[in-house]
């Protein structure tokens, strides 16, 4: 009897602080988006930052995204030759990388290259008391640290995962037509006749804009959050990698439920 | 980091970022071929429509000249309501035939139209008169066997 009451005491415990981390990370996500202004007006502070998580993810997002359009390629071509319809290439390819691996590995890329960085840098300005010497110079450090960080990862993750996908196609097309040898004229015209702009390519968009959201909030957060010391700067950038993935997968799945039911 | 370079660097990302979306909306998409531009819209009733979906295409003489708009029940005849938007471009005579054809042996259903001879022409909102309602595979298997049994029978 004791023993199962101890048990759900835990449960309780570990319920509710779960429930108060969130509540803290939703005030604080308001706080950031209230406090913006500077991030906005300032623009260079957030062009600086899409610098930083950006530009240098390129490298890493262009050429997954190639390697992944390459293997959708390969294995389509060896599933759809079967069925005789290999022409249908091009729908397989681009249909799965504009609705889905695009948004989502990109995301999942963006969220271990940026958001981890993200995170240990904020974390390394708490731990070196750098965030209470800008709030004693009355600098708020959430107007100057966190929300271009916050902005240049909203801004970024589209960006990435549109380049991703264009690179993903790209690589497909090299494999499939130049390598393998289906027809290149049937190859994108079924593509374009499948893939329609509003219903695929938008949906993609903001499928990668909340993902954008998701991972720059977390990324925020667990940098904010860390406890103030080298272990604990190490655990919050464990923690971004991990809640960020499993609220990107979680979502997507949640919004592919609503984007393309019955269609 | 000077702040012209990384300016410079993240104009070449955004750039960068636009263009693939370009590519996307014009190579991959179908952004390029306005083929929904302005529509009117046409009813048509049917017997059965098969699997016939919303947005499937509608061509004539194998072009693509509109698209399914609706499909709903018409609790009164019993029979399927279907709304066509067809391209504003095209005119269809008042006797034209529509029928649910599909392309290829397992390919998707599509609305054909059949033109006719009538002078005047189909207004937005008329209703198309003739309709053929899509083909069941499993109903003319069995008819062919029931012909084929009861052809059998009489001999």
């Amino acid at each position: 009897m004791k023993r199962v009451q101890d048990l759900l005491r835990q449960l309780g415990q570990q319920f509710t602080e779960r429930l108060w981390r969130l509540g803290f990370a939703s005030r604080f996500l308001l706080m950031t988006v209230l406090y913006s202004g500077t991030a906005l007006k300032r623009f260079h502070l957030t062009i600086r930052e899409i610098y930083f998580t950006g530009v240098l993810s390129l490298i890493i997002i262009l050429v997954s995204g190639m390697f992944v359009g390459m293997v959708l390629g390969l294995q389509g071509y060896d599933t759809l030759q079967r069925y005789g319809s290999s022409e249908a290439l091009g729908v397989l390819v681009a249909l799965s990388l504009v609705r889905e691996l695009g948004p989502v590995v990109a995301a999942l890329l963006f969220a271990s290259r940026a958001g981890s960085a993200i995170t240990a840098e904020i974390g390394l300005m708490k731990a070196t008391e750098q965030l209470s010497a800008m709030e004693m110079m009355a600098v708020s450090p959430i107007a100057r640290v966190v929300a271009p960080r916050f902005w240049a990862g909203v801004i970024s993750m589209p960006i990435l995962a549109a380049l991703f996908s264009a690179m993903g196609v790209f690589g497909g097309y090299l494999v499939g037509v130049q390598l393998i040898g289906v027809d290149e004229g049937s190859f994108w015209s079924q593509m374009q006749a499948a893939v329609d702009f509003r219903e695929d390519i938008m949906n993609g968009v903001i499928k990668s804009f909340v993902f954008g959201v998701l991972v720059s909030w977390i990324a925020v957060f667990e940098g904010y959050d860390a406890d103030p010391t080298a272990e604990g700067v190490s655990r919050a950038t464990t923690r971004t990698v991990v809640t960020s993935s499993l609220a990107i997968l979680a979502a997507d799945f949640v919004l592919t439920a609503f984007m393309f039911r019955g269609i | 980091m000077n702040r012209a370079v990384i300016d410079l660097w993240v104009g070449v990302f955004v750039a960068l970022g636009l263009g693939s979306l370009l590519f996307l909306g014009l190579k991959v998409g179908n952004l390029s071929s306005t083929d929904v531009g302005e529509t009117y819209s046409l009813q048509a009733r049917f017997d059965n429509i098969g699997g016939l979906k919303v947005r499937a295409p509608v061509k004539s003489a194998g072009v693509v000249v509109g698209r399914v708009g609706e499909i709903h029940f018409d609790p009164e005849s019993y029979m399927a309501l279907v709304s066509l938007n067809v391209d504003k471009r095209y005119q269809f005579p008042r006797d034209t035939f529509a029928t649910i054809n599909t392309s290829g042996l397992l390919g998707e259903q599509y609305v054909g139209f059949e033109v006719g001879g009538d002078p005047d022409m189909l207004k937005a909102g008329d209703t198309l008169k003739k309709t053929q309602s899509a083909v069941v595979l499993e109903k003319l298997i069995s008819q062919f066997m029931f012909d084929k049994a009861s052809g059998d029978e009489g001999k």
